[in-house]
């Protein structure tokens, strides 16, 4: 588990975050939502350690983050995948390549072993065969699937996933919720995703942290999100006319 | 892979930058030759001495200077883009998370291409330079062969050498972590890395400049 404990984090005189708790569960696909400009992104590069807090610590299991050395720092993030939002895939490198390089950078695996382990995560994100392609001969899905691919490689204990569905239809927005919700009951991780899909927070929304203007303005799973009556969160679940109709009309039914 | 990358930026900053290097070499030998025989055309000296003079002018300042103020353009300005995209591309914030040194990943293999290859290209340059000198005035019929051979042989000093060494080696470590630096802190998009892309140019050369002058005072007065 992940345990953000009272972040603080500003920028000059803009204060982003305004004294975030919450627990990410282990095993769970755990949410971070909220419109843009809510501060998801500052929190999810807070918990990986891309930022520093301005105040408040993050706990690995029983760790405080904040307080390791660079060397204590490098050791959990052995441990952690990301999947970006972006997908950050090395442009010169082919897709094995890409999966293989925390391989090359970390093990003392041989060729084959490595070769091995990639093509069984290939196989995971069903990208079997696309070894030798390079990122720009495959299609946006196909970058996000081998940017998990990478992510799990070094089968980490935490993944976190930056917007996962941005710029995907929704058809295989699902198929990669699908994939991630997996592989987080598969290899009992702990799941930190930032979205503003709402068909992912209905889909594999487990344990939802809502941020609003900074703060933690709700939290739960996809089954309380309906019955809640915080206006904040029904302000942003039906922020689309299409999705108030539907709930107008299911209120009305 | 730290091995792989080294290998890899070696043969960028080596062999990529032999060709440029080598034109620019023979047309600075070529010129500095024309003109000091003009220069010297009236005077009591032996033309010999335009041997002399090219071959020291080019292990001593031209080759080293021209070199690595081309190399700042060619290869600094490549080092820049190169880190600086990885940094917009939020590939240096993935391999942070990996756990990858990205400082001493990305950086480090650029300093030890640069520091072995540079010089080794300046030496190149100096030898290309002094053939320059020959093909200019010699094949145009300014002077004697035997005479311009005669030059090249007189009063060599090795020391010169070990000058040309040294300052490649500082040159070539400047505009290698001036480069790196200014592509591995960009921020913004791609006008912001244009303009890291200058300054990593900018600050080189004039950073070499100012070296060239400190090695001169510190190694030869």
């Amino acid at each position: 588990m992940i345990r953000a404990e009272n972040i603080f984090k500003s920028f000059g005189d803009v204060d982003v975050l305004k004294g975030i708790d919450f627990l990410f569960e282990r095993g769970k696909t755990n949410l971070i939502i909220g419109k843009s400009g809510a501060g998801k992104t500052v929190l999810l590069k807070i918990l990986v350690g891309l930022f520093e807090p301005t105040d408040g610590h993050v706990w690995y299991d029983d760790i405080d983050f904040c307080t390791l050395n660079e060397k204590q720092v490098r050791d959990i993030r052995m441990k952690v995948g990301m999947l970006f939002q972006g997908n950050a895939l090395f442009d010169s490198m082919t897709v094995a390549e890409n999966i293989r390089f925390p391989l090359d950078m970390f093990t003392k695996m041989t060729l084959k072993e490595k070769n091995t382990r990639v093509d069984e995560c290939l196989a995971q994100v069903s990208l079997d065969g696309s070894n030798n392609k390079y990122p720009s001969e495959i299609s946006g899905g196909m970058q996000k699937r081998v940017g998990i691919a990478r992510a799990i490689v070094l089968n980490p204990k935490y993944l976190f996933c930056d917007e996962p569905n941005s710029g995907l239809d929704p058809k295989t927005s699902i198929t990669i919720d699908e994939l991630i919700s997996s592989i987080t009951k598969e290899f009992d991780i702990t799941t930190v995703i930032n979205t503003h899909d709402m068909n992912s927070v209905m889909e594999i929304g487990e344990n939802i942290c809502l941020l609003h203007q900074g703060k933690l303005a709700w939290q739960g799973n996809k089954s309380e999100v309906l019955d809640s009556d915080n206006k904040t969160l029904h302000d942003f679940i039906f922020a689309s006319p299409f999705l108030q109709r539907l709930k107008d009309r299911a209120l009305n039914k | 892979m730290f091995y792989k990358e080294t290998i890899r930026q070696m043969y960028d900053i080596g062999i990529g930058s032999l060709p440029i290097v080598a034109i620019i070499s023979v047309f600075i030998g070529a010129v500095t030759a024309v003109q000091i025989s003009y220069q010297l055309s009236d005077a009591f000296i032996p033309n010999y001495y335009i041997g002399y003079l090219v071959r020291d002018m080019m292990i001593i300042e031209l080759a080293v200077t021209f070199t690595c103020l081309v190399l700042a353009g060619k290869a600094g300005s490549k080092m820049a883009a190169e880190i600086g995209g990885m940094r917009q591309k939020e590939h240096i914030d993935a391999m942070e998370i990996m756990g990858v040194n990205t400082s001493s990943y990305l950086v480090f293999p650029k300093i030890i291409a640069a520091v072995f290859c540079i010089p080794i290209l300046v030496f190149i340059s100096a030898i290309i330079g002094i053939f320059g000198g020959y093909m200019a005035t010699i094949l145009a019929g300014l002077f004697k062969e035997s005479e311009y051979i005669k030059g090249l042989r007189a009063f060599f000093d090795p020391y010169n050498i070990v000058l040309l060494y040294v300052k490649a080696v500082v040159f070539s470590y400047i505009l290698t972590t001036v480069s790196c630096y200014q592509g591995y802190f960009v921020k913004g998009g791609s006008i912001e890395l244009g303009q890291a892309s200058t300054r990593a140019v900018v600050y080189s050369d004039i950073l070499i400049l100012i070296a060239d002058y400190v090695i001169a005072v510190v190694l030869t007065v």
